[in-house]
């Protein structure tokens, strides 16, 4: 048997009072399919379903959401990863408002990235060439900068649910610390000023969520316990 | 009647990759009024996918490297129509804007001695040619195009750029001089249609390898700069040079970068034999993209392919080692193990090639304005349009691109576009508004989807359609009799989304909608691509033919140009002025 039942969150605020979960079946012809594929099936049998999706190969970050429980991309989770008892549920990442069906709106999350300055901040005058940095400062920006700003990590952490306005989070920590991190920074200090009130950073209890769920591999809960070390220090 | 809600900017750039995102820089720098619209979060753009590095003579690897052996691979690699005036431009100027990447943070891999990690690519040599193997492309990694892309992104946000995101251009608007005064667009998530006014529109709107069924481009690649301006009456160059890339995933289409044999890795076919040997003595699995993804199907035709259909061959890259394969692929290591199903470190991944760039596009100069043809054959600017990236053809890749060459294109020619209008605004532009009517006209093709009526073919459908004609009409091997049935599929394709169905005609982003005015400009880029090809008598870079297999500089040493009214092909000339360098004369091609 290959078709999959697959329960997926609809709402469409011109036409629903209120969203609701519309069942599917999807014939997968027995391959384990990506998630995205399984989505444009559905999309085949119902073109208003709305939701993102651009690489399709896990590196723009478009198609985060919330598949069987579980945040992650839809086009790099194959169903074999996800599927249970032949039944997939897909809603949007939680915690978010939802603006149709599976597209939320990422304004709070896009904001807390760009509060935290995410660019170089460096005061000397630029050589003629590149600055210098060794391989062993480079290495340190390894399991930071990859960040493809899914959200999947933000919308998984209760903190982040309970205080998106003023909890970074983890994207927007993980990317804070990916530039206190640069040797090629001078900002340092500005960078943790502008951290040290109980909410931005302190917020996080170390639940890990965001670590379980990043579909790159990233660990944000110790780049912020990072942070943490160097607030401390700095207050110290 | 238009009731439209106008925004006015200086300038509005349309696309948010790579070399939207540089122009965009350069101008919120000045202080013009200036926006980026686009259709995704600017950091989902294609330039995200790319892995391998942008190619320029920085003399990290090499303290002798020379722009001008650069300028000379390039020129070569675009099998000799590759304009050399914007060739020059791009290559000299290449270092001022990768050490700007830099400056603005971008984690470039490094050597030992601090400098910028430079990896061999395909094509590159050194000492024109005579010097042996070059290394010249600059790499985070093999996420190159995602650290490039994220930082521009960044550093538009320093500079308080302004973004229209998830907006969708529709057409261009046209005053009644014909010059381009900006744009219709909508707000993908309100559905709310505005007319964008501007003195400068720049299309930075990437390329369109959706054409084709099988391709390593996002989904998002549907060519909408190019069906904007083929709509609007624009011509369009070397449409029928499209890349294959050679490692694309089988079956699934995936990119995995020409770094990985820049690193080391090789091709070899059923037998195990590494058969570039035998095509390109030389430079074997770094010969031109072109040569290699020929000589990859001339192994899968002549029953040398791997697999059970014997219709892909192996990417090996075991030999080098989990520490290199970590340090320098780790996201070919990942896309591998999802897509392949296979850990390079212990097995070869399984390829085929796969359509990855369109060398063709709007034809501008290097200020990234955009150029038409009048009847006698004289070049002219079009006032108000300008492109640059993918979408527009300078022309520095000519009838095929080395790889490396797309990420310094398009930071390059970002950045020219966005010098040459701040200039242009400086000294004050002026255009005649549009009427009530050339607006009517821009509005014309979404009025049509609104307004479609059940009975009309599926958009999916369709869509499908068209890829399969392209990808068996005008693939990596072309001929005649093909393409004619091609063009005639099209044509009667054309006819049949001209009455295709939107279902859903809601308001609130309405994803089918914007796949709806996708289709169309497919549509326009698979007709331009398929009469451009069919046109073209003789085999040069991308473009082979089985019945004119050799290169003809006698009839061919020309860009093309497609007029879309007329549905002709006519010919303009190629640069071969550089300013300071000699000329390089066109010579058989041979890695």
């Amino acid at each position: 048997m290959s078709n999959l039942q697959v329960s997926v969150y609809r709402y469409n605020p011109e036409t629903d009072s209120a969203p609701y979960m519309q069942e599917f079946q999807v014939d997968t012809k027995g391959r384990d399919l990506m998630v995205l594929d399984v989505l444009h099936l559905m999309k085949e049998q119902d073109s208003a379903l709305a939701f993102r999706r651009s690489c399709r190969e896990g590196v723009c970050g478009s198609d985060g959401m919330n598949m069987n429980g579980k945040n992650g991309l839809a086009c790099i989770t194959p169903l074999s990863d996800v599927v249970k008892g032949n039944k997939l549920t897909l809603r949007p990442l939680p915690g978010l408002p939802v603006i149709r069906d599976m597209v939320v709106d990422m304004g709070l999350f896009y904001k807390q990235y760009e509060r935290i300055q995410p660019y170089l901040q460096n005061d000397t005058p630029a050589p003629a060439i590149e600055r210098l940095q060794s391989p062993e400062e480079r290495d340190k920006l390894d399991g930071l900068y990859e960040c493809i700003l899914c959200a999947c990590c933000s919308t998984s952490c209760p903190s982040f649910w309970w205080n998106p306005d003023k909890f970074v989070g983890p994207a927007g920590l993980l990317q804070s610390y990916r530039f206190l991190a640069d040797s090629r920074d001078t900002a340092t200090r500005e960078r943790l000023t502008s951290l040290e009130d109980p909410f931005s950073v302190f917020r996080c209890r170390g639940i890990m969520n965001c670590v379980a769920v990043c579909p790159k591999g990233l660990n944000p809960t110790r780049a912020i316990g990072k942070i943490r070390e160097m607030l401390l220090a700095d207050a110290t | 009647m238009s009731n439209l809600r106008s925004l006015t900017f200086d300038a509005i750039i349309i696309g948010g990759g790579g070399s939207g995102l540089r122009a965009a820089l350069e101008l919120a720098k000045s202080g013009k009024k200036t926006a980026v619209l686009s259709k995704v979060f600017p950091t989902r753009s294609h330039t995200v996918s790319a892995q391998g590095g942008i190619t320029c003579a920085i003399a990290s690897s090499d303290p002798d490297d020379d722009w001008r052996w650069h300028m000379y691979d390039t020129v070569k690699g675009g099998d000799y129509i590759a304009d050399q005036d914007a060739a020059e431009y791009m290559c000299s100027e290449g270092p001022k804007a990768v050490f700007e990447l830099e400056h603005m943070g971008l984690p470039f891999s490094r050597f030992d001695n601090g400098r910028i990690y430079q990896r061999p690519f395909g094509g590159q040599s050194k000492n024109f040619g005579e010097g042996g193997q070059a290394a010249r492309t600059c790499a985070a990694a093999d996420r190159t195009g995602h650290a490039l892309l994220h930082t521009l992104y960044q550093n538009n946000l320093k500079n308080n750029t302004t973004f229209l995101n998830e907006w969708y251009a529709v057409d261009l608007v046209k005053n009644s001089n014909g010059d381009v005064v900006g744009c219709i667009a909508m707000c993908i998530e309100t559905g709310e249609v505005v007319h964008v006014k501007s003195k400068a529109t720049v299309l930075a709107t990437g390329g369109a390898g959706r054409i084709y069924a099988s391709t390593t481009n996002a989904l998002i690649n549907t060519g909408d700069g190019i069906g904007m301006a083929l709509r609007a009456g624009f011509p369009m160059q070397d449409m029928e040079m499209w890349q294959f890339h050679p490692t694309g995933i089988y079956g699934a289409g995936t990119l995995v970068t020409e770094g990985c044999r820049g690193e080391g890795g090789y091709l070899v076919n059923k037998d195990g034999e590494r058969f570039m040997e035998r095509y390109a003595p030389n430079a074997k699995d770094l010969a031109g993209r072109d040569v290699v993804a020929r000589s990859m199907v001339m192994e899968i035709l002549e029953g040398r392919g791997c697999g059970e259909k014997g219709d892909h061959v192996f990417l090996k890259l075991d030999h080098l080692g989990e520490e290199v394969l970590g340090k320098r692929l780790p996201g070919i290591v990942e896309l591998s193990k999802t897509f392949a199903h296979v850990d390079p470190a212990k097995d070869p991944i399984p390829v085929v090639p796969t359509c990855h760039y369109m060398m063709g596009g709007i034809p501008t100069n290097i200020h990234g304005q955009a150029i038409t043809q009048d009847e006698s054959g004289n070049d002219h600017i079009i006032n108000g349009l300008f492109a640059c990236g993918e979408a527009a053809c300078v022309s520095v890749h000519g009838a095929n691109r080395l790889g490396g060459n797309s990420l310094l294109d398009l930071v390059v020619f970002g950045r020219a576009a966005g010098m040459f209008i701040e200039g242009a605004l400086n000294e004050g532009i002026e255009y005649l508004d549009a009427s009530e009517s050339d607006i009517d006209a821009a509005m014309k093709r979404i009025n049509r989807w609104n307004e479609s009526n059940e009975g009309g073919e599926s958009i999916p459908e369709l869509k499908a359609e068209l890829q399969d004609i392209m990808q068996n009409s005008f693939g990596v091997f072309r001929e005649e009799k093909n393409m004619q049935e091609g063009v005639k599929k099209l044509a009667d394709l054309r006819s049949r989304i001209a009455n295709a169905h939107l279902p859903d005609k809601s308001n609130t982003f309405n994803t089918a909608r914007v796949e709806a005015l996708e289709l169309d400009n497919l549509m326009e880029v698979a007709e331009a691509t398929a009469i451009a090809a069919l046109e073209r008598n003789e085999s040069r870079g991308a473009h082979s033919r089985y019945d004119y297999p050799d290169r003809d500089d006698v009839n061919w040493l020309k860009h093309s140009l497609y007029f879309p009214a007329t549905k002709e092909l006519k010919k303009r000339d190629v640069n071969f002025k550089p300013k300071t360098v000699d000329t390089f004369e066109p010579k058989v091609r041979t890695y």
